[in-house]
């Protein structure tokens, strides 16, 4: 088991790496750098000269290898740098938003995975009934409604019924928990429900296919109540594809809540990307996908951990 | 020469019956390929359908309610929302069509060769893969968009297609390398090596028609992802630009500014976009089911 960590921990550097240089190189390809945006932006003139300045000022004129072994330098030792637009450090930058995201990811999971457990398991075991076609129909609606379309028509209706429009500023959970939740708790559902929809899915066709294995039979044939063969040998077993799900489709929320965060008025990762890209903030940037690349590769690390937990037959192979 | 040759039925008969069976087994998926159909036969002669033109302004009728000559009422420029649906459904069709193909297709290609070769090259792909299934898609989209030089056809900005197929490569290279390793330990493969040919013609010839069934199924349903993905892209402003019909273009800027006084113009754009990607979900689901019920987890 020690071996098997260490090997699947070592295996997440030259993804990380390989991140690392894509994004690099990409916005450097791009015409175009965050001084351009800066002074020429407003059509203000503006002489080469004074650019050339800021450029040095940023750092931007030196080689892209040693920007580049700057920037790795900086990674290493967990210092980001400052953002090229507001000078603020990036940490600082990204940290209020993290936490606006993560706690939407959270609520998003909770809800998610509380719904989808009873719902996939029911039509599995329901298997051809009509709720079984009621479950599937529900379930293909989460993947085909758009969130922020989803998010609209809860804003809309939210707006009808209460008067309610979503707060202009953040409050923390530690400040007002009450505030905190009415205001974060419908975007988790916006796009909780297709969150809802893939793993309960996962779950149905994970739980049909164990029911089929040998060792649900013996269950059954030595007598077991069949609520026992379900929750004990059957659920616990199908339960484990659907980790992986509910891993992917996390890390896919901390960085792709943008389109939801613009319905809800939200000021989180999201909107910090499309900002930061419009404003060729090369810093920001890169710090936001190594941020989101990490995230995928770590929760998927944990997955895959949980996964020889359960399985030791993944352990000893 | 007096065999007897057993007659064999002509082939559209034989394919009118498959169709029947699959209709007969998955009514859902039938049903949806009515829907995906009427969707296309919209897009396609949408010049004929649509009873406005698209980008006809009418002042003296803005955010009219739905009624008799306004299907879908219209929006704050007076344009009819039925008609912009109609000339919407020839963009997500167009962009989800030809993104989902070209990364498909990518992907099946990196996912068949890397079971295929194996060893080192199998490693790097594998690498590959992981690196772009890790790198936030949005990012993605929003360089893609802006490095390469514009070029629009039919109002469509065909780096928004590339951004779009770019995040759907790794996805299917993952699955169809799971499909074509267990293909690659069949005796036609090794027979195919013996007798000397080419590893392309291995790879085309012999790999790619057995993992035909996972390819199609991973194709109709990253359709209605590239259909939502354009949509949100729309949204944010990063997609198909003003004033090209998109569905996901109708419910952005000051759409969400009408609430109260035209819920239609948010309703029916929405509608428009969870019904057509309902209906590839759901024909992906069924051709599933039909081809190889092994699939489901995908």
């Amino acid at each position: 088991m020690l071996r098997y960590t260490i090997n699947r921990t070592l295996m997440m550097i030259p993804t990380l790496i390989g991140v690392a240089v894509l994004v690099f190189f990409m916005l450097r390809v791009v015409p175009g750098d965050v001084v351009e945006v800066k002074l020429r932006g407003d059509g203000g003139s503006v002489t080469q000269e004074t650019i050339e300045i800021e450029r040095k000022r940023l750092g931007l004129d030196k080689p892209l290898l040693n920007q580049f072994g700057d920037w790795m330098v900086g990674v290493a030792t967990l210092d980001l740098g400052k953002s090229m637009w507001t000078e603020r450090p990036v940490i600082e930058e990204i940290g209020t938003r993290l936490e606006l995201s993560l706690e939407v990811a959270i609520l998003a999971t909770i809800f998610a995975v509380l719904l989808a457990i009873p719902l996939g398991t029911t039509a599995a075991l329901m298997r051809g009934t009509w709720i079984d076609y009621v479950v599937r129909i529900a379930t293909i609606g989460g993947l085909s409604i758009p969130s922020f379309w989803f998010g609209m028509l809860i804003s809309m209706f939210l707006l009808g019924l209460f008067n309610w429009l979503p707060p202009i500023t953040f409050t923390p959970i530690y400040v007002d928990p009450l505030a905190n939740l009415t205001q974060l708790i419908w975007p988790a559902l916006a796009v909780g429900y297709r969150y809802c929809a893939v793993v309960a899915r996962m779950i149905r066709s994970s739980l049909l296919e164990v029911l089929n294995e040998d060792y649900i039979r013996t269950a059954r044939a030595k007598g077991v109540f069949e609520k026992v063969v379900i929750s004990r040998h059957a659920l616990r077993n199908a339960l484990l594809p659907a980790i992986t799900v509910i891993g992917v489709e996390f890390a896919f929320l901390i960085g792709g809540l943008v389109v939801t965060e613009q319905v809800f008025n939200l000021n989180g990762i999201g909107m910090l990307f499309v900002q930061s890209v419009s404003r060729n903030d090369f810093t920001l940037i890169q710090a936001l996908v190594m941020l989101v690349a990490s995230a995928y590769v770590v929760i998927n690390l944990v997955v895959d951990l949980l996964y020889a937990v359960f399985d030791p037959r993944i352990r000893y192979s | 020469m007096s065999v007897a040759i057993l007659p064999s039925p002509p082939l559209p008969a034989r394919r009118r019956t498959a169709i029947l069976d699959f209709c007969r087994q998955q009514p859902l998926g039938a049903v949806s390929f009515v829907v995906i159909f009427v969707m296309m036969f919209a897009g396609i002669f949408a010049e004929r359908v649509a009873p406005y033109h698209p980008l006809d302004i009418d002042f003296a009728g803005i955010l009219t309610a739905p009624n008799w000559q306004h299907w879908g009422g219209t929006d704050a420029f007076g344009r009819d929302i039925f008609s912009r649906i109609i000339y919407g459904s020839r963009t997500a069709l167009v962009i989800g069509f030809t993104s989902s193909f070209i990364g498909s297709t990518l992907g099946a290609v990196l996912g068949i060769a890397s079971a295929y070769f194996g060893g080192k090259i199998d490693d790097w792909i594998q690498r590959f893969v992981d690196i772009l299934l890790a790198f936030p898609i949005i990012v993605l989209a929003l360089v893609v968009v802006a490095a390469l030089r514009k070029s629009v056809i039919l109002g469509i900005d065909v780096n928004l297609i590339y951004a779009i197929a770019i995040p759907i490569v790794p996805r299917v290279a993952r699955v169809v390398r799971a499909a074509a390793l267990s293909v690659r330990t069949m005796p036609y493969v090794d027979a195919a090596r013996a007798a000397g040919y080419s590893n392309s013609r291995i790879i085309f010839r012999h790999m790619a028609p057995n993992v035909v069934a996972p390819y199609l199924i991973m194709l109709t349903a990253f359709i209605a992802q590239a259909i939502l993905a354009e949509a949100s892209l729309s949204f944010l402003g990063l997609g198909v630009q003003e004033p090209t019909a998109a569905w996901g273009l109708m419910l952005s800027g000051n759409a969400a500014d009408f609430y109260r006084e035209a819920p239609w113009m948010i309703l029916f754009p929405g509608i428009a976009i969870s019904l057509s990607v309902f209906a590839f979900n759901l024909f992906g689901d069924s051709l599933r089911d039909a081809l190889d019920p092994r699939l489901r987890s995908l």
